[in-house]
């Protein structure tokens, strides 16, 4: 399904940057210099609202708002969907405004695919696919893409891989053609493997062991899933990444890059029938390679125990806390589940007007970032997260005791008609600006049709968050936000080396300059404070 | 790129500018988790003409707007979304801030949606999210920025709150107590980090007692020591009519506009402040190593670079392209895709008011620092003594022309330029003649400013990591 993930305007401002949960559920990209300029995999958060469902119910909009916003199209209304021959699915965003296009091919294939004891495969194809083919060797790809001023990166998470070029749409069909030869026709050598493996690990540097925050979020990951692969990186494990192979590269492709089991979506300034006829052209001719199946993973044991871990590290200046706990995708969600969990994320953690920050930040100063959210995104079972960072003078476990408070709060209390009549119309104004952006559309699209949600998913989305009540926001609360569900990390300074803790002292730091987890040590009244010493 | 309020998407002097030649401290920042999550990519395709196979870039008309009471903005009108978009910046920044009050600036951006006239913080916040409106400031060292993103329905009520923002902020002391613990937060969170480590290092290395020395966002302790007087000083000093840059974008024609930029703007103050910054020169040169223990080292180089209004601007644009600008670049080949050294490697133009630098930056593993520089070395030697090829010529200028498109896909990315154009005196009819600037380099233009760019023996290098225990490198060199 589309991610719902609610955008705010004030959540991030208000203090998140840098927060332990970094690398909860990031996709990795190929290259960060033009990942972050065109779009990271998230950019695209929600769909649109329909004015007609978005302006009955409420009782505090505005007069002449809604004939203007009813004039809008409903998201999805104009998409064009259709299949070739070889079982590739076919997406067609028109968007007019501007003679470019957006390009994308989605495998429905990620991290959570791998075969035991080769994570990071999924990524490092990715990476590998930049390579070459027979009729684009060595780099040529990129040059080309590069010639005609075009913009082009890929990314990898849990369920599915995905390339995209940005161009004039006139060179469309030379994307197209090249992005189709090179679903079937990859050549590897072995010279380019290891300097690749070593980029590969330069990021995983960059992005994971760097960063004390990461690491925890890694190990949170690990705990909150003891069996399903979402307990693995998506960039891999270090020891894993050194041990892939060209060979594990090739399996993977074959396995998984064929027709049948990607999606082809083309955003901007296109006709559906000239789309129609070059998708049958260039991957109309790519050849069924293989029958992936049914993307079966192991299924995670009942959730029987609350867990807690912490990361004691001489780099953490600012203890954080932050909480997950295992709840159901759009995807493996029983019915209105998912929207019950998206607005109750959005009415718990988002914003400044949320519950959490106005208890935590404004009323009572226990934290200088507070919020919750849920992360809808996922073929299978995913999570719904809470973080805290606690003001001057606070602890961690001050922040998680008043955290605990609102979730109990909104589990005894439920949510008033006013409040979620607020929320639903903030949310569902608010996605009217993912229409104005062909790769928000194009990534709402790619990531719902490959974590099994379908185009009328996205259609029906505003009517169905419509439809949540306030008794369903205080169930799926009740049923999913307990402990025994949950894990919870700390990130510490190490501890300070007094003389009547020198030995234990010592220990932690040993184990910390690793970066190691170390489990969780008796809640102390007072945090310890910053370590001075200089690394 | 997101939402929020207080860090808006221009992050960098720099990159608010019709050519943006600088990217710095947003890029992992955007990557980051929360950025990516919460941001809702402001990216509203936008419709401009643009006659891409021609090599020309043809855009809408920019109409100059001047409102009754003499503000003057430019619009770009798009009617076939129903959003209006408007950039602008005043002349003054963190170089405004008292040297004791550091994070000044900062604090004030994250104070205009905390109150304003008669309505409180959660009373204001509460109208910005129930009409979706989105109102974000950021500070650089000389501009000061703020952005407005509105429905158009709710165009009435989002100038409201804009005008009311700007013009009576109510700076309440609890409002002032949490932004300010809320950036210390954030401040000492990134205490430790390698790239705060980096640039606080780099920039007391390379500015010393310029006020560029300065960090953007402010220290712990300054930031403490900022007083409720201290705002009102400085956003009486800046916030001002005078050099006060405007870009409109979006559903609204001029006559709608026109006294909206009086509602909002018209009843600041004529005449702000004006700081004398003076002009920098890179003295710095050598390499000057500053240990952290981390796995990775983070490596900056830098040179003299050039104006954004000298003649040679553009043929140093091309040969940055061509040295470090994007995936096929020669520092990217060389190092990343032959050597498997680094992840990211790039290179930019920095031009400020009062300096201009050109500036690389990487990370890699410790035990490869010296063979990365090295590499670094060899391509920029290579560069002064032969230019670029003919073909490196010719598609780094395919690759500039033919992308500039892309840069207007956004209402965002327009208004932000209409902004950076008028702030760099550009012109008008730029976006129009953009291109044909790019496509007049010649071979001889190439080398002779890759020549006056790359005196190596100028070059200064910073590393921070930790030192290196053997010159050779895990890697074999090819």
């Amino acid at each position: 399904m589309a991610a719902r993930s609610i955008p705010s305007h004030a959540s991030v401002a208000k203090g998140l940057k840098g927060c332990l949960l970094a690398s909860l559920f990031c996709s990795v990209a190929f290259s960060q210099s033009l990942a972050h300029g065109a779009h990271g995999a998230h950019d695209g958060p929600i769909s649109r609202a329909d004015p007609s469902i978005l302006f009955t119910t409420g009782d505090i909009s505005k007069g002449g708002m809604v004939e203007s916003f009813a004039d809008l199209p409903a998201l999805g209304d104009n998409f064009s969907q259709f299949e070739l021959a070889n079982g590739m699915q076919v997406v067609v965003i028109p968007d007019h405004r501007a003679p470019i296009a957006t390009h994308m091919v989605w495998y429905k294939v990620g991290s959570a695919d791998e075969k035991p004891g080769e994570t990071g495969i999924a990524h490092f194809l990715e990476h590998l696919m930049f390579k070459g083919t027979k009729a684009h060797p060595d780099g040529e790809f990129s040059r080309v893409i590069a010639s005609v001023g075009g913009q082009e990166n890929a990314f990898t998470s849990y369920d599915y891989t995905a390339y995209y070029q940005r161009v004039a749409k006139q060179h469309l069909p030379t994307m197209m053609a090249m992005e189709a030869d090179r679903m079937a026709n990859l050549v590897l050598r072995e010279d380019q493997i290891l300097p690749e493996r070593e980029v590969v690990r330069e990021e995983r540097t960059s992005r994971t062991d760097s960063v004390p925050g990461s690491l925890l979020g890694e190990a949170i990951s690990a705990s909150l899933y003891r069996n399903h692969p979402y307990g693995k990186p998506i960039i891999g494990w270090a020891h894993e990444i050194d041990g892939l192979t060209l060979q594990k590269a090739i399996d993977f492709y074959d396995t998984y890059y064929t027709p049948n089991n990607a999606i082809l979506i083309v955003a901007g300034d296109v006709a559906v029938e000239e789309i129609k006829r070059l998708a049958e052209e260039t991957y109309g001719k790519v050849a069924r390679r293989a029958e992936p199946g049914e993307r079966l993973r192991p299924s995670e044991p009942p959730q029987r125990t609350a867990r807690t871990l912490t990361l004691r590290h001489e780099r953490v200046t600012q203890p954080q806390m932050s909480r997950s706990y295992v709840v159901p995708s759009y995807h493996s969600a029983q019915e209105k589940e998912a929207y019950a969990l998206d607005l109750l994320g959005y009415l718990l953690g988002s914003g400044t007007n949320s519950r959490l920050y106005q208890a935590l930040v404004v009323k009572n100063q226990i934290a200088t970032s507070a919020g919750a959210g849920y992360s809808s995104d996922g073929l299978d079972d995913t999570r719904f997260y809470f973080y805290g960072v606690p003001a001057a003078g606070k602890s961690l476990d001050d922040v998680e005791a008043a955290i605990d408070a609102q979730i109990n709060l909104l589990i005894r209390d439920g949510v008033s008609a006013q409040d979620l009549s607020r929320a639903k119309r903030s949310i569902l104004t608010q996605s009217y600006y993912s229409q104005d952006s062909q790769v928000s559309l194009a990534n709402i699209v790619g990531r719902t049709l490959s974590t099994g949600g379908t185009l009328d998913d996205i259609r029906l989305w505003p009517q169905k968050l419509n439809e949540v009540t306030a008794a369903d926001i205080q169930a799926v609360a009740a049923k999913y936000l307990r402990a025994n569900r949950s894990v919870t990390g700390y990130l510490r300074a190490p501890k300070q080396e007094t003389p009547e803790t020198m030995d234990k002292g010592k220990m932690d730091k040993k184990a910390t300059e690793k970066g190691q987890v170390v489990p969780k040590a008796k809640p102390k009244a007072k945090p310890s404070a910053p370590s001075k010493k200089e690394s | 790129m997101s939402f929020d309020i207080h860090r808006s998407s221009l992050p960098d002097h720099s990159c608010a500018r019709a050519v943006c030649v600088a990217k710095t401290k947003s890029a992992q920042d955007r990557q980051h988790f929360l950025a990516a999550l919460w941001s809702f990519g402001s990216v509203l395709l936008f419709l401009i003409l643009l006659l891409i196979s021609a090599g020309k870039v043809r855009a809408t008309e920019i109409q100059e707007v001047v409102s009754p009471g003499g503000i003057k903005a430019w619009l770009v009108e798009e009617h076939s979304v129903p959003i209006v978009t408007m950039d602008f910046s005043f002349s003054g920044g963190v170089v405004n801030e008292k040297a004791d009050k550091l994070g000044t600036a900062t604090l004030l951006t994250a104070l205009f949606d905390e109150g304003a006239g008669d309505l409180k913080a959660d009373a204001f916040q509460t109208r910005l999210e129930e009409n979706a409106i989105h109102m974000s400031f950021d500070t650089g060292y000389e501009r000061f920025y703020g952005s407005l993103r509105t429905l158009t329905p709710n165009l009435m009520e989002a100038t409201d709150l804009l005008a009311l923002a700007l013009q009576k902020p109510r700076f309440d002391e609890d409002a002032i107590e949490r932004m300010r613990a809320s950036l210390m937060s954030s401040l000492q969170r990134r205490q430790k980090s390698p790239g705060t480590v980096m640039s606080n290092n780099w920039r007391k290395t390379l500015y010393g007692d310029h006020p560029y020395s300065r960090p953007s966002d402010g220290e712990i302790e300054t930031m403490q020591a900022i007083t409720r007087d201290d705002l009102i000083e400085f956003h009486r000093a800046v916030l001002s009519r005078d050099d006060l840059i405007i870009g409109v974008v979006g559903a609204i024609d001029a006559k709608t506009l026109a006294p909206l930029l009086d509602k909002i703007f018209a009843p600041l103050p004529q005449k702000g402040e004006e700081i004398a910054v003076a002009p920098y020169r890179l003295d710095q040169k050598g390499r000057k190593d500053v240990a952290f223990n981390n796995p990775q080292t983070q490596i900056r180089f830098a040179l003299e670079g050039i104006q954004r209004d000298d003649p040679d601007f553009y043929a140093a644009y091309v040969i940055n392209y061509a040295l470090g600008g994007g995936m096929t670049s020669r520092l990217f080949t060389e190092i990343r895709e032959k050597r498997g050294l680094v992840y990211g490697v790039s290179s930019y133009l920095s031009a400020r008011d009062h300096s201009q630098l050109f500036i690389g930056a990487m990370q890699t593993r410790t035990e490869n620092t010296d063979q990365a520089i090295e590499l670094v070395r060899t391509e920029l030697v290579k560069l002064a003594k032969d230019g670029l090829s003919e073909e490196e010529l010719a598609s780094a200028k395919q690759f500039l022309i033919g992308s500039y498109p892309l840069r207007f896909d956004t209402s965002s990315k327009i208004s932000r330029q209409l902004v950076g154009i008028q702030e760099e005196d550009l012109g008008i009819d730029y976006f129009d003649k953009r291109n044909s600037y790019i496509e007049a380099i010649s071979m001889d233009d190439i080398q002779r400013v890759s020549k006056r760019l790359f005196k190596i023996d100028n070059l200064f290098i910073m590393t921070v990591g930790k030192e290196m225990q053997t010159a050779k490198s895990t890697m074999p060199k090819q």
